[in-house]
C-alpha cells in the first residue's frame, strides 16, 4: 500500500511543499515531488518516519529570583513524546539556586534524554524585589 | 549627585548592548559601563525560552537565555562594569547621560562614547485601533510571553492571536503546550509575517489554524474579553461585509509588529530614519551626533539575534576606535533603497572602510518574490549582484560587499540597492 504525505520543508526560507509517496509496509519513501534540493528530501524522510523536536518549557522553582526556570531537552525528542514530557515537567518543582545547564530531569518521558536548565537562577535575596 | 566617568557607556543590556560592551572592551576601550533598567542582563532574550538563537553565528541552536549567558559570562571575564536597575533618562549631545536608580538616586555619567541599545517595543492595540469594548484580556504577545515564561502564570485559557509575527506564533505553541485552547492566528496580509519554520513547528505541529487575509473587526466583553468578530479582507485590506464570524475567547494577543524604542534619541535630536523608526547610522554604527552610536533593535527591527550581535560588534569597535582617536577619515557615501527595497542599514559608508573591510548591508524587501537578484549600483553603475532564490519582507536580506569592491581613487556619492527579477536586464 502506498500513501501520500504533504509537508512544508523548513530547511531554508523557500518553504517548498513536498509530496512524498510512502510505502507503508516497507516504511520507505518511494518518491518525492516538490522539493528543489536534496536537503529537502532528507528533511522529509526524518519528518515522516522520526519527527523530533527540542522541547522548551518552564519548571516551578522554590525560593528563586523568579518563580519559574526555563528548561529544555538536551537533545531533540520524538514529537509524540512531547505531551508526556510536558506532563512530567509540570509536576516537578526545584529549589533555588539553579546552576546553568543543571540537570532538572535525567530521563524525560522515557526518552533517555535529560532536561536541563537554560539559565542560572539565583535564590531570591531576602526581601521581594519590584 | 553621584558622577561617573567612563570611556564607553552602553544604554540597554539586551544582546545588542552585551555584544557592543564586550567588543568595545576587547578593542581596547578603558572603562566600559553597561547600564540596564531591569534587575538582570539579557533583555528580551530572557523571556524567549525557545531554541533557534545563534544558528548562523555559532552553528548551534541556543535558547534565548543560553545565548545571553554566553555574552554575560564573556563580559564579566573581560571586566565590563554593570549598573543594574538603572534607567537612563536623558542623553546629551556632549555624551553626558542622566540616569536614576534606587541606590544612588540621580546619576551623571560622562562618557567618551555612548552606545544606544534600548531595543524595541511592541505595537499595542492603539496602533491597530479595533472597535469594540475595552475589557481585560488584551495583551501584546511579548507581554504574555513574559507572564508565562518568567512570572509563571497563564493570562488566559482560550486564545485568539491577531498578527502572524514570530512572537505570536511562538506564543501560540507555548499556550497550546500549557493546555490552553488556541482558536487561531488571524493575519491581515495574504502571507505570514513569521518565519516558515515557526508556521510549521508552532502552528501545524499543534493543529492551530492560520487564517490569512483575515482580521479582527470587533472585540466583545464587558469586564473580560468574551470573544472577537473576525472577517476576511479584500486586496485593499478592508473587511468584506458578510464574512464576519464570532470566535469565543477570553484572551486576545496582538502580534502586530515592533517599533524601535527611541525616546532618548528623539530628545537628543538624533536624526531618525522615518522608515525604520531608528537612528540614521554610518558603517561604524555612529548616529548623526558624533560619539553617539546605536545598534540592535533600536536601529531597525531584526528577526535574527545573530545579526543583532554582528551589528553590535561594529558599534563596540566603532566606539573604541573613537575614544582611541582611530576613527576612519575621509569621504562617506550614502546608501539608498531603490526599487523593491524598503530600507537599507547602514545609511552612510566610509570609502576608507569599504576599501579595507567587508561591509554588510541589511535591508528589507517590499514584497515576497522568487528568483531575483539584489543589485548594488554605485552612482548608477552595477558593482555587485547577488542571487536570491526567494525574498520575503519578514526575512531580512543581507548583502556583503567584499573589501576593495570600489575601484581605487573612485569618488562616489551613492550606493543604491534594488531588486531585479532574474532574467530581466537592469
Ligand atoms: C519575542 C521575541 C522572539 C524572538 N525570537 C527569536 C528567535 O527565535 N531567534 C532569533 O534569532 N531572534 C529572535 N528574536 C529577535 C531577537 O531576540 C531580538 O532581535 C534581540 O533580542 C534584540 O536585541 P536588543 O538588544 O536590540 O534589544 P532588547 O533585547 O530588547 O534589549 C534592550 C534592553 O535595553 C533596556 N533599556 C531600554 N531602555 C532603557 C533605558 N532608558 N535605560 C536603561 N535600559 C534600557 C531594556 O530593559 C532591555 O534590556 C526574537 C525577538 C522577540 C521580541
Amino acid at each position: 500500500m502506498s500513501k501520500e504525505r504533504k509537508l512544508i520543508c523548513i530547511v531554508c526560507p523557500v518553504g517548498c511543499e513536498i509530496t512524498a509517496t510512502i510505502d507503508e509496509e516497507k516504511k520507505e519513501i518511494v518518491s518525492f515531488t516538490g522539493n528543489q534540493c536534496r536537503r529537502g528530501a532528507a528533511y522529509a524522510k526524518d519528518e515522516i518516519f522520526a519527527p523530533k523536536r527540542v522541547l522548551t518549557t518552564t519548571v516551578r522553582v522554590e525560593g528563586g529570583f523568579l518563580p519559574v526556570v526555563p528548561v529544555r531537552t538536551a537533545e531533540p525528542i520524538p514529537k509524540d513524546k512531547i505531551r508526556d514530557a510536558l506532563k512530567e515537567l509540570a509536576a516537578l518543582k526545584v529549589t533555588a539556586p539553579v546552576a546553568f545547564h543543571q540537570v532538572i530531569c535525567p530521563n524525560v518521558a522515557g526518552t533517555g534524554v535529560a532536561v536541563i536548565a537554560e539559565r542560572p537562577l539565583p535564590a531570591e535575596p531576602g526581601e521581594k524585589a519590584g | 549627585m553621584r558622577k561617573i566617568e567612563c570611556d564607553v557607556a552602553v544604554v540597554g543590556a539586551g544582546p545588542a548592548g552585551l555584544a557592543a560592551a564586550g567588543r568595545a572592551k576587547a578593542a581596547g576601550a578603558g572603562r566600559v559601563l553597561l547600564i540596564e533598567r531591569d534587575r538582570e542582563l539579557g533583555g528580551i532574550l530572557q523571556q524567549c525560552i525557545h531554541n533557534g538563537f545563534g544558528l548562523h553565528l555559532f552553528g548551534e541552536e541556543l535558547t534565548g537565555p543560553e545565548y545571553a549567558y554566553r555574552f554575560i559570562t564573556e563580559n564579566q571575564a573581560a571586566g565590563v562594569e554593570v549598573l543594574l536597575g538603572t534607567m537612563v533618562l536623558e542623553v546629551r549631545p556632549d555624551r553626558r547621560l542622566y540616569a536614576i536608580n534606587r541606590r544612588d538616586g540621580m546619576l551623571e555619567i560622562q562618557a567618551g562614547a555612548v552606545i544606544l541599545a534600548m531595543g524595541c517595543r511592541e505595537r499595542n492595540r492603539g496602533a491597530v485601533t479595533i472597535p469594540g469594548t475595552r475589557p481585560a484580556g488584551i495583551f501584546t504577545a511579548g507581554t504574555a510571553q513574559r507572564f508565562v515564561n518568567m512570572e509563571g502564570f497563564m493570562p488566559g485559557r482560550r486564545i485568539v492571536i491577531l498578527g502572524s509575527g514570530d512572537i505570536g506564533l511562538i506564543m501560540a505553541r507555548r499556550f497550546a503546550w500549557e493546555g490552553a485552547k488556541v482558536e487561531g492566528v488571524f493575519e491581515i496580509m495574504p502571507y505570514s509575517n513569521g518565519l516558515t519554520r515557526n508556521v510549521v513547528q508552532c502552528l501545524h505541529d499543534n493543529d492551530i489554524p492560520l487564517y490569512l487575509s483575515h482580521t479582527v473587526v470587533e472585540i466583545h466583553g464587558q469586564e473580560r474579553v468574551e470573544g472577537v468578530t473576525v472577517a476576511k479582507v479584500d486586496e485593499k485590506l478592508t473587511p468584506i461585509p458578510g464574512t464576519e464570524r464570532r470566535v469565543p475567547c477570553d484572551t486576545l494577543l496582538l502580534s502586530v509588529g515592533l517599533i524601535p524604542e527611541n525616546e532618548l534619541s528623539r530628545d537628543a535630536n538624533i536624526e531618525l530614519d522615518p522608515v525604520t523608526g531608528g537612528p540614521v547610522v554610518s558603517d561604524e554604527m555612529e548616529t548623526s551626533l558624533p560619539g553617539i552610536f546605536a545598534c540592535g533593535n533600536v536601529v531597525h527591527v531584526h528577526d535574527l539575534v545573530d545579526n543583532v550581535t554582528r551589528e553590535s560588534w561594529l558599534a563596540g569597535e566603532g566606539a573604541a576606535r573613537l575614544v582611541q582617536g582611530r576613527q576612519p577619515r575621509g569621504p562617506l557615501l550614502n546608501t539608498r533603497a531603490g526599487e523593491g527595497i524598503r530600507y537599507v542599514v547602514p545609511h552612510r559608508l566610509h570609502l576608507a572602510n569599504l576599501k579595507e573591510r567587508e561591509t554588510t548591508l541589511y535591508m528589507r524587501v517590499r514584497e515576497p518574490a522568487e528568483h531575483v537578484r539584489i543589485e548594488a549600483l554605485l552612482d548608477g553603475e552595477p558593482i555587485l549582484s547577488v542571487r536570491e532564490r526567494v525574498v520575503r519582507p519578514a526575512e531580512m536580506v543581507s548583502v556583503k560587499i567584499p573589501p576593495g569592491s570600489i575601484p581605487e581613487g573612485r569618488t562616489a556619492t551613492e550606493l543604491t540597492l534594488r531588486v531585479v527579477k532574474e532574467g530581466e536586464r537592469g
